[in-house]
């Protein structure tokens, strides 16, 4: 069983004259949880509707558990779980109504309607919250009840538009330990997100940026990646009092390939013929309390890099 | 039909739980038969006179008392001088004036023809219609009276009746059929059966679909294995059932309250409502297709309802419309229900007297469902 469970060629979704998605090409394998990142309108809520069968591909191919996403979408939608970026379940039913209304759509029976909803509410802890009104939830616990809902009729794969957007850090944290919680049962997970630190957690990561598919992998191969840190440059970082006057002063230089303000840092792509003296001079002169070491380039730090080399290639062409 | 069932109970749950959805599927329905029933009353009565009586002996006195019994008009009003018999009617105290001249028992005396002036305000044409034809009726009675008096002494005369009285020679018995009274309540109530029915089906079934829209609710559905029959019977079947507890309703209230008795078969009438049920829910069904917003469905509603009340013949004959919106009327739906309606309950017709209008109602079912279904899909595109 070594066969992706989703997996796409050429994959492209056009709306008139605009492409929301164009010629992404993945493989998705068993309990992995795919990242999909990528700036607002960049395709990645279109790439997921074509795959969940609500929206009809304009070229490629694409499935999902073995069928075809063309032929056959409502046989797919029986085996996944989708879960929207915005609260969607219904605001003036229970908890358990809204459990019970997504088993009968799925059309479980009783006995299994019981035994699904247990294994559920169990899973997500809303057993305190059992008979409240879905509206009256906080943010985090409509996420949890809308992941429950999704996983009513135990699917194999599940997608997950942005889950996280707009919850706190501690409701965040937690429904990411349930999404491991379910990579560890064998479901199989694609996620939409814009944070980097749900991004390194991820098994797999792909980048959308207009609309192509920039970079896909694991995210340390991704990292170690020859175009992200080209022969001959290495990644060094630099701190300094006023790291925004810096980072121009960077940029001017010859021998950086690269600059990039992270928090309080600057995170530099050097030529391996300066040294790191040298750049603390250029960049930070009279400061006494700048530094620079060298680091590991992080997955934001491939993207950018690699969103600018394509940007660069778009221009160009 | 996948998922039929827990959308009908999911539906029916919002349905308790929306105070709102109950409020307007039954107590809206009752306010407006209220309204059209009682209040608006287009039978006109007590209409107010000003008089200038310059005669002022027994048959002047009796002129004034003949109008006032008809109930139609009142003495708003007694003057002595023209100033102020004109001041009353553009002041809009008296919609009516009647001038009786000083020699006016003089000429009758003299077997003369007498002329007394009424003037009218014509600003409110039905008033000025129906003070118009009362006065002209009531005269022509009161002169045809005297003239009767005068054959009887001359022992001979145009035509006698059969017990042998003097009378004129040609007489119209005119019989008022299907609504003897003239109640207006039984004119507007049976098409109102009609506006009520199409207000709440269209309202609720196209919110009830773009409330589902606007909470992303029905892009998780399209995510799920119900089909796309299971969904739309399921959000439309209790409104269905809505719609025919509301035609009860009506039609309870409709013959206990105002007296309005079915003629027709009750059967034919209910069959007849369920085909405008079921074009009532194409229409908002198609609204929900074009609305992204409920107040863009509240917009498109109004665009549909307009017309329905002014132009289906529910409020004004639509044989008085221009040709333009004459034309326009028959692609109404409810035009034909209130046709349909007058005719079963008022003057009990049947299927064949209306078969012109069932083939219309039919027409205009067939095209708006067939629309708002090809247009509803279960995709996002």
């Amino acid at each position: 069983m070594n066969a992706p469970v989703i997996t796409t060629q050429r994959l492209t979704r056009r709306f008139g004259d605009v492409v929301a998605v164009r010629d992404v090409s993945i493989d998705v394998p068993r309990a992995a949880i795919f990242g999909l990142l990528g700036p607002n309108g960049s395709g990645k809520s279109t790439l997921i509707r074509m795959l969940c069968g609500v929206l009809r591909p304009s070229e490629g191919d694409g499935r999902v558990l073995g069928v075809d996403i063309r032929r056959d979408p409502e046989a797919i939608k029986r085996r996944i779980g989708y879960m929207s970026q915005r609260f969607s379940l219904y605001g003036d039913l229970t908890v358990r109504e809204n459990l019970q209304f997504y088993g009968r759509v799925y059309g479980l029976d009783d006995r299994r309607q019981h035994e699904r909803q247990d294994a559920v509410i169990e899973l997500a802890g809303l057993s305190p919250y059992i008979d409240r009104l879905a509206s009256r939830l906080s943010g985090g616990w409509k996420q949890r009840l809308a992941l429950a809902c999704a996983l009513i009729h135990e699917p194999e794969v599940m997608f997950l538009d942005e889950p996280t957007a707009g919850i706190d850090p501690v409701a965040r944290r937690e429904l990411w330990d349930l999404l491991f919680a379910l990579s560890h049962r064998g479901v199989t997970m694609l996620v939409t997100t814009h944070y980097m630190d749900e991004a390194e957690r991820c098994t797999h990561v792909g980048y959308l940026y207009l609309s192509r598919l920039i970079a896909v992998g694991r995210p340390v191969d991704l990292k170690s990646d020859p175009s992200v840190t080209p022969r001959g440059t290495r990644h060094v970082e630099v701190e300094c009092a006023d790291p925004t006057a810096a980072l121009a002063r960077a940029r001017a230089l010859d021998g950086v390939r690269d600059a990039t303000l992270v928090g309080n840092a600057l995170h530099i792509l050097l030529e391996e013929t300066r040294d790191e003296p040298w750049l603390l001079a250029a960049v930070a002169a009279g400061d006494r309390s700048a530094g620079v070491r060298p680091i590991a380039p992080t997955l934001e730090d491939v993207f950018v890099l690699l969103s600018r080399a394509q940007q660069a290639r778009e221009a160009s062409s | 039909m996948n998922g039929f069932l827990a959308i009908l109970l999911k539906e029916f749950a919002h349905i308790r739980r929306d105070r709102g959805t109950i409020f307007f599927a039954f107590v809206v329905p009752v306010m407006q038969l209220t309204i059209f029933g009682y209040a608006i009353n287009v039978t006109i009565d007590d209409i107010p006179m000003v008089i200038l009586d310059l005669d002022g002996r027994q048959d002047s006195r009796a002129l004034v008392e003949a109008l006032c019994n008809t109930q139609t008009f009142r003495v708003a009003e007694r003057v002595h001088d023209h100033d102020r018999f004109r001041r009353a009617i553009t002041a809009g105290r008296a919609k009516v004036g009647l001038l009786i001249p000083p020699d006016y028992a003089e000429h009758l005396l003299r077997r003369e023809q007498a002329t007394v002036q009424v003037l009218i305000d014509g600003s409110d044409s039905q008033v000025a219609t129906t003070a118009m034809n009362t006065v002209a009726l009531l005269v022509n009675r009161l002169a045809a009276g005297r003239a009767r008096a005068v054959v009887e002494a001359l022992q001979t005369g145009p035509a006698r009746d059969e017990g042998g009285e003097v009378a004129p020679p040609i007489e119209a018995r005119a019989r008022l059929l299907f609504n003897p009274d003239l109640e207006s309540s039984h004119f507007f109530v049976p098409g109102l059966i009609a506006i009520i029915l199409q207000i709440v089906l269209i309202f609720l079934t196209s919110f009830s679909i773009v409330r589902e829209r606007e909470n992303g609710t029905l892009e998780q559905l399209f995510v799920t294995p119900v089909g796309r029959t299971g969904l739309l019977l399921g959000k439309l079947a209790p409104y269905v059932i809505m719609a025919f507890g509301e035609l009860l309703i009506v039609l309870v209230v409709m013959v206990a309250v105002f007296g309005v008795p079915i003629h027709g078969s009750l059967l034919s009438l209910i069959g007849l409502s369920s085909l405008f049920i079921l074009t009532a829910l194409g229409l908002g069904l198609l609204i929900s297709t074009l609305a992204a917003t409920q107040l863009q469905a509240t917009q498109l509603a109004y665009v549909i309802m307009l017309p329905s009340v002014l132009l289906s013949g529910f409020m004004f004959p639509r044989s008085e419309m221009p040709l333009a919106i004459y034309a326009l009327s028959f692609f109404l739906p409810v035009t034909y229900y209130v046709e349909i309606l007058r005719g079963v309950i008022l003057r009990g017709a049947d299927l064949i007297d209306l078969a012109p209008n069932i083939a219309g109602l039919l027409a205009c079912c067939a095209a708006i469902l067939g629309i708002s279904l090809l247009r509803f899909r279960k995709q996002l595109d």
